[in-house]
């Protein structure tokens, strides 16, 4: 793992009204890690990664991501993060190949470049049949890995998945985890929500919030070691059950 | 808003349920320059019901005021109009009359008939207290309806109803298609990419535009041309010109809609309160002289107005570009103020 910072923030806040979503977090995620941002519903895990995509505006703080500000480049940042939310995010009454060909445009990719990556894309997932089909036809885990391809199709520093697991079976979660892997060898910075346990032990470094607050931050091994536990779960549930905050 | 749209519709849409003709531009060539013309002319003014656009003694130019949409009818009062009804005892008078629009031709024609026909009855009284004779002057009217020869609603209405179709078309499908994204959620996954405003505000104008000429170019040809019969007079090449331009600005509503909606049922029932207004404001079924200032300041700013006009002055009188340029220029100005307000209005960042 090399030193270099790729996200950078400083007592970050973001405040809705009375209620403060995210309160001054600061932390810093280095090149190629695979970073896990765990906390319990409503802990303000999205609104923090809103911000830091650029799709939200502080309420006050600092960040820096990928070498551009926050504040005042949103759209710079844009050209180097790739993101996939909770929600699917292709578009479904177009095909697979359609999605690869779209996207690849936004970020400024040349038809060419699209073509041969597109393929090797859809030869790597095992797409083949499918590549001229409606992506609402494909199984949600087909679809989810596809999402993640097309997120990091641009490589670029950093890509930001929001729960990209979610409902998805044991299987196609493991695979998923693999596509996650790969793209940390190739110097891609993850940086990742999940309510998994066993995934959260797949990271380099996790940050538990609650209550809009960082409380801990560290290796998963470290994490254990220090609150004496055996599994993250565990650690998880120390953490999340002193939270004031309802779940949503 | 709950209250304020139906409120607001109810203020306004009386006025165009009034069938009533008032404000008809009269044009009047008076040949005669007589006391007796003079008279009449003032008792048609002093009516109400009629503005005097232009007057003067000759009919080509009274003509070309109708065919700028200056003057609804034309009265041409003949030389010696006097001397021959005060000696004949009868006279014929002219009426032309610009029947684009049927009702008010009709309507107006026979306003104006039976004033003269009054005027004839005092005029009578008049000469029989003078001379006591029992001359009968006359005075007769012969009208002619030009552009629309018998008063065809259809040919006044299909244009208009064509107009229509393409801006229900085009604004609603437009209204909706931003906020779908918004619901599904793949507006977040647009917004994460460093894509630009007027490249996303273009993608989502395009496909309207081409079905907005698709489906004009089906009405025109298939409907107007094939079950009434009507067939532009004037460039049809005009009529598309004028539709790439009109279908921008249809287009930028929609879209200014989409934007400050958050579903698609929001974005439906403001779509529907500004069509319900525009449509009717327009002058498609009742004429906006006749309504207030104040109306027919929502009818100027009413992009369907200028194109509805247009429509009918081309197809039915063969209107060239010259007429019609005061059209293209507010509708340009409404193409870029809607789409730029759609562009400002469209937030990647919350």
């Amino acid at each position: 793992m090399e030193n270099e910072v790729v996200i950078k923030t400083e007592n970050l806040t973001k405040a809705f009204g009375d209620f403060i979503a995210a309160n001054a977090i600061t932390f810093d995620v280095y090149k190629g890690e695979i970073f896990g941002f765990l906390g319990a519903n409503g802990a303000g895990k999205t609104t923090a990664m809103r911000m830091l995509c650029g799709l939200s505006t502080p309420t006050s703080g600092k960040a820096n991501i990928a070498g551009f500000d926050i504040w005042t480049q949103t759209e710079e940042i844009k050209k180097h993060i790739g993101y996939m939310s909770q929600k699917f995010s292709l578009y479904e009454d177009l095909t697979v190949r359609e999605n690869i060909r779209f996207f690849g445009g936004i970020y400024g990719l040349k038809g060419k470049e699209i073509r041969q990556k597109g393929d090797a894309i859809i030869k790597k997932l095992g797409l083949e049949n499918e590549a001229k089909k409606l992506v609402k036809s494909l199984p949600l885990g087909w679809k989810q890995k596809l999402a993640f391809s097309i997120a990091i199709f641009h490589e670029p520093k950093i890509v930001f998945l929001d729960e990209p697991t979610g409902g998805v079976d044991p299987v196609t979660r493991r695979q998923f985890w693999d596509l996650i892997y790969e793209a940390s060898e190739r110097g891609i910075t993850v940086f990742v929500t999940t309510h998994y346990m066993d995934e959260a032990e797949y990271c380099n470094r996790i940050s538990m919030m609650v209550d809009g607050v960082i409380k801990a931050l560290d290796s998963p091994k470290k994490l254990k070691e220090n609150y004496g536990v055996e599994t993250m779960d565990e650690v998880f549930y120390e953490l999340a059950r002193g939270a004031q905050r309802k779940a949503d | 808003m709950i209250i304020a749209l139906p409120v607001i519709q109810l203020m306004v849409l009386p006025l165009a349920a009034d069938f009533e003709i008032k404000n008809i531009n009269i044009a009047v060539v008076d040949h005669d320059h007589s006391a007796l013309s003079r008279s009449l002319r003032e008792k048609i003014v002093a009516s109400g019901y009629f503005r005097l656009t232009v007057f003067g003694d000759s009919y080509p130019d009274a003509f070309k005021a109708m065919e700028r949409n200056k003057a609804d009818i034309i009265l041409e009062i003949p030389n010696d109009f006097e001397k021959d009804l005060a000696r004949d005892g009868g006279q014929d008078l002219f009426l032309a009359m610009n029947a684009i629009n049927g009702t008010k031709a009709s309507v107006g024609g026979s306003y104006l008939g039976r004033i003269i026909a009054d005027f004839n009855q005092q005029y009578r009284k008049n000469l029989m207290i003078q001379s006591n004779s029992e001359s009968s002057s006359i005075i007769s009217i012969n009208p002619i309806n030009w552009y629309n020869l018998f008063l065809n609603y259809k040919i006044f209405m299909v244009p208009g109803i064509l107009v229509v179709m393409v801006t229900m078309i085009g604004a609603y499908m437009c209204a909706l298609n931003i906020v779908k994204e918004k619901e599904v959620g793949t507006i977040e996954q647009i917004n994460v990419t460093p894509i630009k405003k007027h490249h996303f505000i273009l993608g989502k104008l395009i496909p309207f535009w081409v079905i907005g000429m698709f489906v004009f170019t089906i009405g025109l040809f298939l409907v107007a041309r094939i079950v009434y019969g009507i067939v532009p007079l004037g460039s049809i090449g005009l009529l598309y010109a004028f539709l790439a331009l009109y279908l921008v600005a249809v287009l930028g509503i929609g879209l200014i809609i989409s934007t400050y909606s958050n579903t698609q049922q929001q974005a439906m029932s403001l779509a529907f309160f500004f069509m319900m207004i525009f449509l009717l404001m327009s002058g498609l079924f009742t004429s906006i002289d006749s309504m207030p200032e104040w109306a027919k300041w929502i009818a100027r700013l009413n992009p369907v107005t200028y194109f509805i006009e247009v429509m009918r002055m081309v197809v039915m009188k063969g209107s060239e570009f010259k007429d019609i340029k005061m059209h293209f220029a507010v509708t340009a100005v409404f193409a870029v103020v809607f789409n730029a307000w759609a562009i400002l209005n469209y937030r990647k960042t919350s």
